[in-house]
C-alpha cells in the first residue's frame, strides 16, 4: 500500500516538475539509457531517493525508478534476495549479512537521530539519564520533567529499523524500552504520530525533522545539521545504499549520481550531511 | 463422445479440487516446518503463552494472541447492535426509499480500502479518544471502533440476506393473524434467520481477526498484554507486518510462522463453525 502511495507521489512530483525543469550535468550520464531501478529499505533515505528519482525521470522518460520504504532490515534482505536493485539501510549491514548476500555498501551521507516531541510540549531539553528513564518507562509523567501533568506516550520503531538501532545504541546505551511503548513503522509515521499527539516522545532522523515536531536537546545539544556535522551531537549514523555484488548499468549510474556534486547537494538539502 | 468429454471434465474439476485442498493443507504444513527452529529453541508452551522480549531470548506470542482477541471481540461486540439495527431497517422497518439508499451504501462500504479507514482513524478517531476518554489514543478501543465499521457490511449483508430468505408465506400468515411490522420481524423473521445471522457474526469476527492495516495503524502495537480497552495492543497480523523485515534466519522472523499457525487455526475454526450453522439452517427448512 505504502509502495503504491510512494509511486503515486513520485509520478505526481514528476508532473509538477515538468513545468520547471532543472538540468544538471551529473544527469548527462543517464543519456541513452532505459530500464528500471527498484529501490527499497531505509525510510530515512526516502526524501533523497525520491528527489534523485524525480530529477532523473523528468529528464529521461525511458528510465523508471520506484522508491519504497520498509526499513533497513527489509532493504538489506530484499536486495540480498534480488527483489530490488538497491536496498537502503540506516545502519551498516552486519558482517554476516554482507557475507551471505555479497553486499557492496555505499555510504553517501551521514544522518543524526534525535528525540522529538510535539511543538505544544514545553519540555524540549533532557539529560541523557532523563531520556533513558522516559524510554524505559521509569519516568511516566511529563510533570516530573517540568511539563504538563499528563502521562508520557513513548513511540518507538521495530527491531529492524536502522534509526532505532542507532538511537538505542547511542542515546539509550542499549537500555530497556518500555513494553507500553507504541510502535510505528517508518520515520514518516513517527513524525505523524508525534505531530498529532501532544504528549508524545519519539525519535526521527534529523533529515526528517520539520516544523511539525520539535527536536529535544540532549545534554544541552540540539540535534541539528550543524551539531551533527561538527560531531558535537553524537547520535549519528551513515546512510547506506547497498547492492548485491558490484553495481552495473543503471544502478551503477544511480549510485554515482548520489556521489556526484548534485547528488550530494540533494542530500544536504534534505537535511543530511554529505560525505564529500 | 460426449460421454468421454464428461468424464474428462469431471476428472479435471476433481483434480483442481484436490489441488486447492492440498495447497491449503500444504500451507499449514509449510508454516509448521518453518516454525520448527522456534519450537526447538525454547520451551514449546512459552511460545504460545510467554512474553515477547527478543533481547532476552523470549519469543512468546501470547501478547499478540490476546491483543488480537481483545480487538476482534470488541469490534464484533460494537458492530453487532449497529448491524442488527441497520439490517432491521433495510429488511422491514424503513421506507422503500430509505431501504434502497441504505442497501446501496452498505454495498459501497464493502469496496472502501482499509487504508482509508486507517487514515481516518489516525487523524480523527485517535485524537478524539485521547482527548475525550483518555490514554494515548492508539488503543484497543480506537481500533475496535474502526474495525467495527470495517466489518459492519459483512454482518449487515449476511443479516439482511438471511432475514429476507425467510419464507414469505410465514410472514404473510403472521400478517393475516394481525401481527404488526415489528412483531413480524421479531417473531417470524429473526427466529427463521438465526442460523444465517450467527454465521454472519462469525464471518465478521473472522474478518476482524484477520485485518492487518487498521490494527497496525491504530492499536499502537505495544508488546504487552492489554488489560483495559484504553491500553495499546499488538495483533498477530500487525506483528507479522512489523517483524517481517527481521533477518530470515532469526528466531524473531520465525515467530511469524507461529503467528501464522494461530491465525490459520482461528480462520479454520470460524469456517467450520459457519459451515455447521448453515447446514443446520438448511435442515430446519
Amino acid at each position: 500500500m505504502r509502495k503504491a502511495l510512494i509511486q503515486i507521489l513520485v509520478i505526481f512530483s514528476v508532473f509538477s516538475l515538468l513545468i520547471a525543469p532543472c538540468f544538471g550535468d551529473a544527469l548527462k550520464a543517464f543519456e541513452g539509457h532505459r530500464g528500471t531501478i527498484r529501490i527499497a529499505g531505509g525510510t530515512a533515505h526516502i526524501p533523497v531517493m525520491k528527489e534523485a528519482a524525480k530529477r532523473i525521470m523528468t529528464r529521461y522518460k525511458d528510465i523508471a525508478i520506484t522508491v519504497a520504504g520498509g526499513g533497513s532490515g527489509l532493504g538489506i534482505k530484499q536486495v540480498g534476495e534480488g527483489l530490488v536493485d538497491i536496498g537502503n539501510s540506516g545502519r551498516k549491514p552486519k558482517p554476516a549479512e554482507i557475507e551471505k548476500y555479497n553486499l557492496k555498501m555505499f555510504k553517501w551521507a551521514i544522518d543524526g537521530v534525535g528525540a522529538v516531541v510535539n511543538p505544544a510540549n514545553s519540555v524540549q531539553s533532557l539529560t541523557k539519564a532523563q531520556l533513558k528513564d522516559v524510554f524505559s518507562g521509569k519516568t511516566g509523567d511529563w510533570s516530573a520533567l517540568g511539563g504538563v501533568k499528563h502521562a508520557i506516550t513513548v513511540y518507538t520503531r521495530d527491531e529492524s529499523s536502522g534509526t532505532r538501532d542507532v538511537f538505542w545504541k547511542k542515546a539509550l546505551d542499549k537500555g530497556a524500552v518500555s513494553s507500553k511503548a507504541l510502535f510505528v513503522s517508518s520515520n514518516g509515521a513517527m513524525k505523524t504520530a508525534v505531530a498529532n499527539d501532544p504528549y508524545a516522545i519519539g525519535y526521527v532522523s534529523v533529515g526528517h525533522m520539520d516544523e511539525t515536531v520539535v527536536p529535544v536537546a540532549l545534554d544541552g545539544v540540539s540535534p541539528t545539521l550543524d551539531t551533527v556535522k561538527s560531531g558535537e551531537y553524537k547520535i549519528a549514523r551513515g546512510l547506506y545504499s547497498n547492492t548485491k555484488g558490484d553495481p552495473t548499468g543503471l544502478v551503477r549510474l544511480f549510485i554515482d549520481y548520489l556521489f556526484s556534486e548534485e547528488g550530494q547537494k540533494i542530500a544536504a538539502e534534505k537535511g543530511f550531511i554529505p560525505v564529500k | 463422445m460426449s460421454n468421454l468429454k464428461e468424464i474428462i471434465a469431471a476428472k479435471v474439476f476433481f483434480l483442481s479440487t484436490i489441488a486447492s485442498a492440498v495447497m491449503i493443507l500444504a500451507i499449514f504444513g509449510f508454516m509448521i516446518v518453518l516454525a520448527i527452529p522456534i519450537f526447538r529453541a525454547g520451551n514449546f508452551t512459552a511460545i504460545w503463552t510467554g512474553p515477547w522480549a527478543p533481547h532476552e531470548g523470549l519469543y512468546g506470542i501470547w501478547p499478540m494472541i490476546s491483543g488480537t482477541l481483545w480487538i476482534a471481540l470488541l469490534a464484533t461486540a460494537l458492530c453487532l447492535p449497529l448491524s442488527l439495527g441497520t439490517s432491521f431497517v433495510i429488511t422491514s422497518l424503513g421506507g422503500l426509499h430509505l431501504r434502497k439508499v441504505l442497501g446501496t451504501l452498505v454495498r459501497f462500504m464493502t469496496g472502501i480500502p482499509t487504508v482509508i479507514y486507517g487514515f481516518v482513524g489516525v487523524f480523527l478517531l485517535v485524537p478524539l479518544v485521547r482527548e475525550g476518554i483518555g490514554g494515548a489514543g492508539m488503543c484497543v478501543l480506537t481500533t475496535g471502533m474502526m474495525l467495527a465499521v470495517l466489518i459492519s457490511p459483512t454482518m449487515i449483508l449476511f443479516f439482511t440476506d438471511s432475514l429476507l430468505a425467510v419464507d414469505s408465506s410465514y410472514v404473510q400468515a403472521a400478517k393475516a393473524l394481525g401481527a404488526n411490522r415489528i412483531q413480524r420481524l421479531l417473531y417470524v423473521r429473526v427466529p427463521g434467520a438465526k442460523g444465517g445471522m450467527v454465521a454472519g457474526i462469525i464471518l465478521a469476527l473472522g474478518r476482524a481477526l484477520g485485518d492487518t492495516l487498521i490494527a497496525l495503524m491504530l492499536a499502537g502495537n505495544a508488546i504487552q498484554v492489554p488489560h483495559a480497552v484504553l491500553e495499546p495492543a499488538r495483533t498477530l497480523t500487525a506483528h507479522i507486518a512489523l517483524v517481517k523485515a527481521a533477518d530470515f534466519d532469526s528466531l524473531e522472523f520465525r515467530s511469524i510462522f507461529a503467528c501464522g499457525i494461530v491465525l490459520y487455526l482461528f480462520a479454520a475454526t470460524s469456517t467450520v463453525a459457519v459451515r455447521r450453522m448453515l447446514r443446520k439452517k438448511e435442515v430446519s427448512f
